[in-house]
């Protein structure tokens, strides 16, 4: 397993590498430059500030001096906030996408595997289909038009929740947390019902059920590990979608997340900014992808039996 | 079979245990009531601001939170915006209007309880002249006998700029000319003093976004002080127990939000979250203006949008095709029916009113006469006339007014238009090249006065971008505007230059701006004025007694 991981690790370097030099090239041939402003710039201005972030140095220069920074863990300074680093905004801005992610994933988590479990466990009655076609609006439902929906109800209408914010106020990280599970929930719902589908037709359940267990028992002790499966294989991209995809749940919410802050990046040509989050966020996909495989493997015995043939 | 279907339900209910708990917590009281009680305003500042330094910040989410950190030598009437004494208690001007003389508050001090004088000045302008600073503010100093010459390096002794400190309490500013402006300069934030102990404690004086100005860090002479800046979350100031005129100020606290998207931002005052809303979300306003909500406030705006025409293009090189375009808007129709915001056609470039300066313009919606002007110009009933591209940045307003236009200028000239929509940082880029036909775009003044909206056509004009150059223009406003004696005599200088203006119509303007804003009614002392310019030592809270809540239809 350890092998397996420090293979894949080692993999993830030209990824990442690969990573920076397109973003590098992208950002720098985008049109429109980072101090471009409606009002004219007089040019002593642009001098100065070029001379400042090194853009007046030629590109390739720009691109070692950036990979060398980079491999020092750091990402330069933001040219939108000036005296603010890129780590120290993804510092600030961490937290809260972090956390609203993994509330949002224990909604999809919850929602989403009772659902689908309770559809397979009746599988083309109405315990199945109700579940599945509510999953399947949640899927289609984007959460730009979730979000105010659940504003609109919530917190207009009934007033039990707080429309924005986010700590601050008792009850603020429901409706996002909500707002950005419940597509996570759909899908879900979706692979816990094809998963357990699969897992309670296998013969041991037959076996476990023909000891005299009760249902309950089988379910959750012997189906749902083996049913979850393609659930956790979902998770680690899932979790990174979920951090690098809460932008527009953060702008509903006004929750001072990384989201906002890698979207407008990019619209205000901050290269350093969209370079950092770029790379921060690519990391982070790369990891939760290895933590996801590793607990697939560790779950199931033929993957696990695969890796080791491999390994060897 | 039956109890194990029940599982799930069971576990859902479990884990959602703790959500439905918090949610019971949800309706304690807003931010308003509470901040009604203790004097804290909370208040909707549109985006996360990118500098607190006031050499280096712009924007207006900047100016409303440097405002209360900081004042100038002078401020301004909330509602008239005519000067008043801020840090200097008075000044006197010399017969010839170029030299001010300023007496300084003994009483000012920074929010650190240092002493607050001339010399702070002479430093802090200094170091907003400094090129490497990176200030696009700099053009503000320019009225300042050599400020220009200095910052654009032609001379480099600041000894020999028109700015000297007579004693620890006088201030002598020297102008190049007579500037009828310069009191209002000084209350823009561009203009206002650093404490340079602060400064260069974090980095040199002309050194570009040092820790100066964050929490903990920053030094101001403002009625209000830094307390907590949380990036992306909210910044708090708190009154400064230092400030000549702290017992008037009316407010203890006040929370700037960045409240980026309008559509939430409602909702967030809607939900007593908020006091004030930096904007109100267009197609909202129609349903607030039908139920008379008294939270609505729409007031005129000094700002112009306006259609740059590329003078350059061969087709659009005819004066009388600028002419029968700019005839064949109907204004009223884009205001009433698109915009719905109280905004103003306009007819002329610099908004009327701004400093008893009322423009004369020939402008009118008349197609009639913009078929015979185009028939003129050889391109009769629209034939022959080459398809104009009209471009504009991404967003819903401005295409809604595009798609307008275009219809307008078929109908009325049977000429075709193709829209362009570029994202923001592409379109300044294209419009800066005078890589357009006709481009949309806008002016906000920064100070009340004609010449900050007639001065950018001049010649080598930086925000000029139509290709548009004449040198009777140039004389106006470059050579005569700035030497005459009275101000009826320059408001004539500037009548016809602007009339020149529109008789060339580089620009078609189509209407004024209105700022348009939610105000909580507790909110009092706010009056509104044309620069959107609130004093915040001057504004206070007090609830309207025994208020009822709006419901949902009277929103």
């Amino acid at each position: 397993m350890f092998r397996f991981a420090f293979y894949r690790l080692l993999q993830a370097i030209p990824v990442l590498f690969i990573v920076i030099s397109l973003t590098f090239m992208l950002v720098h041939s985008a049109p429109g430059g980072p101090f471009s402003a409606d009002k004219a710039v007089p040019p002593e201005v642009i001098k100065a500030l070029e001379a400042q972030y090194n853009l007046d140095q030629p590109l390739w220069q720009q691109y070692v001096s950036y990979v060398g920074d980079v491999l020092q863990g750091d990402f330069g300074p933001s040219f939108k906030y000036p005296g603010r680093d890129v780590t120290e905004l993804i510092a600030a801005g961490l937290p809260a996408t972090a956390e609203l992610a993994l509330y949002a994933m224990l909604v999809a988590l919850v929602i989403g595997v009772s659902a689908g479990v309770a559809a397979a466990m009746r599988p083309n009655t109405a315990q199945d289909y109700i579940p599945m076609s509510a999953a399947m609006i949640g899927i289609c439902m984007p959460s730009f038009l979730l979000g105010p929906l659940l504003v609109l109800i919530f917190g207009i209408h009934l007033e039990w929740l707080p429309v924005s914010g986010w700590g601050d106020i008792p009850g603020d990280k429901i409706l996002p947390a909500i707002t950005l599970g419940t597509g996570y929930a759909a899908y879900i719902a979706r692979l816990s019902r094809g998963g357990m589908l699969e897992v309670l037709s296998q013969d041991y359940i037959r076996t476990a059920r023909a000891k005299g267990l009760s249902e309950p028992v089988v379910v959750a002790k012997h189906a749902l590990r083996g049913g979850l499966i393609p659930v956790i294989a979902f998770l680690g991209p899932a979790f990174a979608g979920l951090l690098g995809g809460s932008f527009v749940v953060e702008t509903v919410f006004q929750i001072p997340g990384l989201g906002r802050f890698y979207v407008q990046a990019a619209f205000n040509r901050d290269y350093t900014m969209i370079l950092g989050t770029t790379v921060f966020f690519s990391t982070l996909i790369i990891i939760f992808n290895l933590l996801s495989d590793m607990l697939a493997i560790w779950l199931n015995p033929k993957l696990r039996q695969q890796t080791q043939g491999a390994s060897l | 079979m039956k109890n194990c279907a029940r599982l799930p339900l069971l576990f859902s209910l479990f884990l959602l245990m703790p959500t439905l708990l918090l949610s019971a917590c949800g309706g304690g009281e807003n931010n308003v009531d509470q901040g009604n009680r203790d004097g804290t305003l909370h208040w909707g500042n549109g985006t996360e601001p990118q500098s607190l330094d006031p050499h280096i910040a712009t924007g207006v989410p900047e100016h409303n939170i440097i405002t209360a950190l900081m004042e100038g030598l002078v401020a301004k009437d909330s509602k008239t915006l005519a000067p008043k004494a801020g840090v200097a208690e008075y000044w006197t001007i010399s017969e010839d209007g170029r030299v001010y003389t300023f007496k300084l508050r003994e009483n000012a001090r920074w929010s650190n309880g240092d002493p607050h004088n001339a010399h702070d000045y002479v430093w802090s302008w200094w170091r907003a002249l400094q090129p490497a600073l990176g200030n696009l503010y700099a053009y503000m100093y320019f009225s300042i006998d050599n400020a220009k010459e200095y910052y654009e390096g032609t001379i480099t002794d600041f000894d020999q700029v028109g700015i000297k400190a007579l004693d620890d309490f006088t201030l002598q500013v020297t102008l190049s000319n007579p500037t009828p402006y310069f009191l209002q300069l000084l209350d823009h934030y561009s203009l206002y003093p650093v404490h340079r102990g602060t400064v260069e404690k974090f980095g040199t004086a002309d050194e570009r976004g040092t820790r100066w100005t964050y929490e903990g860090n920053h030094v101001g002479n403002g009625a209000f002080q830094l307390s907590a800046w949380k990036i992306n979350r909210r910044i708090t100031v708190q009154r400064n127990p230092f400030y000549w005129n702290a017992d008037h100020v009316g407010l203890n606290q006040i929370v700037f939000y960045p409240t980026e998207n309008a559509v939430s931002e409602e909702r967030m005052f809607r939900a007593g979250q908020l006091h004030r809303t930096s904007s109100v979300p267009s197609d909202k306003i129609p349903s607030y203006l039908e139920t008379q909500n008294s939270s609505l406030r729409i007031s005129p705006y000094l700002g112009t949008y306006f259609y740059r025409i590329n003078t350059s293009v061969p087709h659009l090189q005819s004066k009388l095709v600028r002419r029968a375009l700019a005839l064949t808007i109907d204004r009223e129709a884009i205001t009433k029916n698109i915009l719905k915001g109280g905004q103003i056609p306009a007819y002329a470039f610099t908004p009327p009113g701004t400093m008893g300066y009322y423009p004369e313009s020939n402008l009118r919606f008349d197609p009639e006469t913009a078929r015979q002007l185009l028939a003129e110009a050889g391109y009769l009933n629209g034939k022959d006339f080459p398809t104009t591209e009209i471009l504009y940045n991404t967003n819903e307003s401005h295409r809604k007014i595009a798609v307008a236009i275009q219809q307008m200028w078929k109908k009325h000239l049977n000429i075709d238009i193709k829209l362009l929509n570029q994202e923001w940082k592409v379109y300044l880029d294209s419009e800066s090249i005078g890589n357009y036909e006709i481009s949309r775009a806008a002016w906000i003044g920064d100070y009340v006065d004609p010449n900050n909206f007639l001065d950018m056509f001049l010649c080598n004009g930086g925000n000029n971008r139509t290709g548009w150059c004449n040198a009777e223009y140039d004389y106006l406003i470059g050579d005569i505007a700035p030497t005459v004696k009275t101000h009826a005599e320059r408001l004539a200088v500037f009548g016809r230059a602007e009339k020149l203006l529109m008789d060339e119509l580089p620009v078609i303007p189509i209407y004024t701006y209105t700022s348009i804003s939610l105000v909580n009614q507790a909110v009092k002392n706010y009056p509104s004025n044309i620069l959107n310019k609130a004093n915040y030592s001057e504004i206070y809270l007090q609830a309207e007694p025994q208020q009822m809540p709006l419901t949902e239809d009277q929103y």
